[in-house]
């Protein structure tokens, strides 16, 4: 193992390389964890979203305080269950939400998983999918901080488009897969049945999953 | 800081008095023992003692050895040479659930070339299968069963013996050679009996790299009669089953590692059950912590926990930070992203398998470093508990 700066963090290379390591930017993100969720009474009325499960492998809860007036949040706290990947993107996702006076509400919507694995300075390519449910969180507890504020024309719905309607699979579901390592329609059937019974929507799926592996692991 | 290696299971250092007999074969006696010289002769004939050191300790015949390059290849030469070479006889086969992926991924791809029927066992909570479970899916067409002797995870030990004895019943009553039995002993070497006549085995894998022993070689015991066919071919060496030039060294450093494994057993086995037992007791004073594998019947050097709400590759790294190293079978640290299938087939839920660690006792292992995890392992699990948004109720998970 060797000592990685943090501006070469060890990304994967594309030669195939995997490695294994993380950069000095996720270990410090990792070993002290920003702005996490200390006392969640203090937090009860604070807006929250909730995405993942333990049984799935990683589980994040975010919470943010919003000053209503310029909709930016003044304030961002987490919990992850999940590896040093999964808790350092959601460290560096709090701080990038709170920075400089803070992200609006509509800027902070736009934050994608690779602005965060931007600033970490990458994450091995098969860690990749452990940092995506942060923004998925932040998301939540947005829709959630308009839901408690009355202001339901701003609350945006994450379902996706059902891509197979026998499965009712959709797009985002398909997003997921990828990010978890189905990267063939082998794969990806074995994971969400999609286009068994209707293999009609098959090119579409082929083409998502091209797509998916291209936002996300760049092949 | 204190650097506490548990993580044996994984491999081993090389004992120095194995590096010793290993050294005049590198660069001194080097030459190649097929070779019709002097100097290949006596190539020849370190690698023939050792063979002849490593038969005597597994109670076999020295034809019966065939070196390789490791458990895997031992592993796939058994699984792909004895279905391939057997298949006569018929296209079925059984193995467990919790085997070694050496074993199971060859099975799987065999079965999905259309060359096998193949039965996977289950196992108890505990990872241990009933011989019972075997004798009810043994097939007159079943060619091969293959049964992990000691389970590199749980570290659950299998009834090795009385399977073996089962299948000498079935094929004395059915009057048939079939099926051959194998069992992978990478883990259960210097800890358990090797004696293949008690074991009732006809093909048994070992390797160097967990019994302080070098990286790279491996073994395969074949009972006369057993046939096989080599995946390797070529120059012919090792009976035909394996060609290839030996690696002598490592062959020499095999048997010198297992001579010694095998005579410090009993000793050592005392020493290291009092420190997994001393390990275990103080992890489960942790809250919301379980054993995974079995209490008694487990390999003296093996503990594997999981802790609740918590993910085991964040534990992983936090230890190793603290200077401890040891594993996880959550799907973060595995590279197909799905967690342990051994922690998975004993019943435990995904939950509890991606907060599961595992810590392998060595011949390094002092008590004063089990004193050490116990009093750094609480404070680790409560920071990253206190970092989950996971609170789960144990009825679930026990």
């Amino acid at each position: 193992m060797t000592n990685t700066s943090s501006s070469d963090g060890d990304i994967v290379s594309r030669s195939g390389e995997q490695s294994w390591f993380y950069s000095d930017v996720v270990k410090d993100h990792f070993f002290n964890p920003r702005n996490f969720m200390q006392d969640e009474a203090a937090y009860a009325d604070a807006a929250m979203g909730l995405v993942g499960s333990p049984a799935c492998g990683d589980a994040m809860k975010v919470w943010i305080k919003v000053d209503p007036a310029t909709e930016k949040i003044s304030d961002c706290r987490w919990k992850t269950f999940g590896c040093g990947s999964a808790i350092a993107s959601t460290s560096m996702m709090s701080v990038m939400v709170t920075e400089n006076g803070g992200m609006t509400l509509d800027e902070a919507r736009k934050l994608r998983p690779q602005d965060i694995l931007e600033r970490l300075g990458g994450l091995p390519s098969r860690k990749i999918h452990c940092s995506v449910l942060g923004d998925k969180a932040l998301r939540a507890a947005i829709n959630d901080w308009y839901r408690r504020n009355n202001r339901l024309d701003k609350v945006e719905d994450e379902r996706g488009r059902i891509i197979d309607p026998e499965t009712n699979v959709t797009d985002k579901d398909i997003e997921h897969a990828v990010l978890d390592g189905a990267d063939t329609l082998e794969k990806l059937q074995a994971k969400l049945k999609v286009g068994v019974g209707h293999p009609e929507c098959l090119p579409e799926v082929e083409q998502l999953i091209r797509f998916y592996k291209e936002k996300y692991f760049g092949l | 800081m204190k650097s506490v290696y548990l993580d044996h299971a994984a491999t081993t250092p090389l004992d120095s008095r194995v590096l010793a007999k290993m050294q005049p074969y590198f660069s001194d006696v080097f030459a190649n023992p097929s070779s019709f010289h002097s100097p290949g002769l006596k190539a020849k004939e370190a690698v023939d003692a050792a063979r002849k050191s490593i038969a005597v300790q597994l109670n076999a015949h020295s034809d019966e050895i065939i070196f390789c390059s490791g458990g895997t290849e031992s592993d796939n030469l058994v699984v792909v040479g004895a279905i391939r070479a057997n298949k006569a006889g018929g296209r079925h086969v059984i193995t467990s659930s919790v085997e070694h992926h050496a074993v199971l991924e060859p099975l799987i791809h065999l079965q999905k070339m259309g060359e096998i029927e193949l039965t996977i066992l289950p196992v108890d909570k505990f990872g241990r299968i009933d011989a019972k479970d075997l004798e009810k899916a043994l097939r007159p067409e079943t060619i091969l069963v293959s049964i992990m002797y000691a389970n590199n995870e749980i570290g659950t030990i299998e009834p090795i013996a009385d399977i073996g004895r089962a299948i000498l019943k079935w094929r004395k009553a059915n009057a048939t050679r079939f099926p051959f039995f194998h069992s992978d002993a990478c883990q259960a070497a210097g800890a358990l009996d090797l004696d293949v006549e008690k074991l009732h085995v006809d093909l048994l894998t070992l390797n160097g790299s967990k019994i302080y022993g070098p990286k790279g070689v491996g073994l395969l015991f074949v009972r006369r009669g057993a046939e096989l066919e080599p995946l390797v071919r070529g120059g012919g060496q090792e009976r035909g089953l394996r060609s290839g030039t030996e690696n002598v060294p490592g062959i020499i450093g095999l048997a010198a590692a297992l001579e010694l494994a095998q005579a410090a057993r009993e000793k050592e086995n005392l020493r290291l059950t009092k420190l997994r037992d001393k390990l275990i007791a103080g992890l489960l004073e942790i809250p919301k912590t379980r054993l995974n594998g079995h209490p008694t019947e487990r390999l003296p050097n093996n503990i594997n926990v999981s802790f609740m709400d918590i993910e085991g590759e964040a534990a992983v790294l936090y230890l190793d930070a603290q200077g401890i190293f040891c594993s996880t079978g959550s799907a973060c640290a595995s590279s197909t992203l799905d967690p342990s299938h051994v922690i998975l087939a004993i019943g435990v839920s995904y939950e509890a398998a991606h907060g599961s660690l595992r810590f392998t006792l060595g011949r390094s292992t002092k008590s004063t470093d089990i004193d050490y995890v116990l009093k750094t392992i609480p404070d680790i699990v409560a920071k990253l508990r206190h970092m989950s948004p996971v609170n789960l109720d144990m009825k679930y998970f026990t």
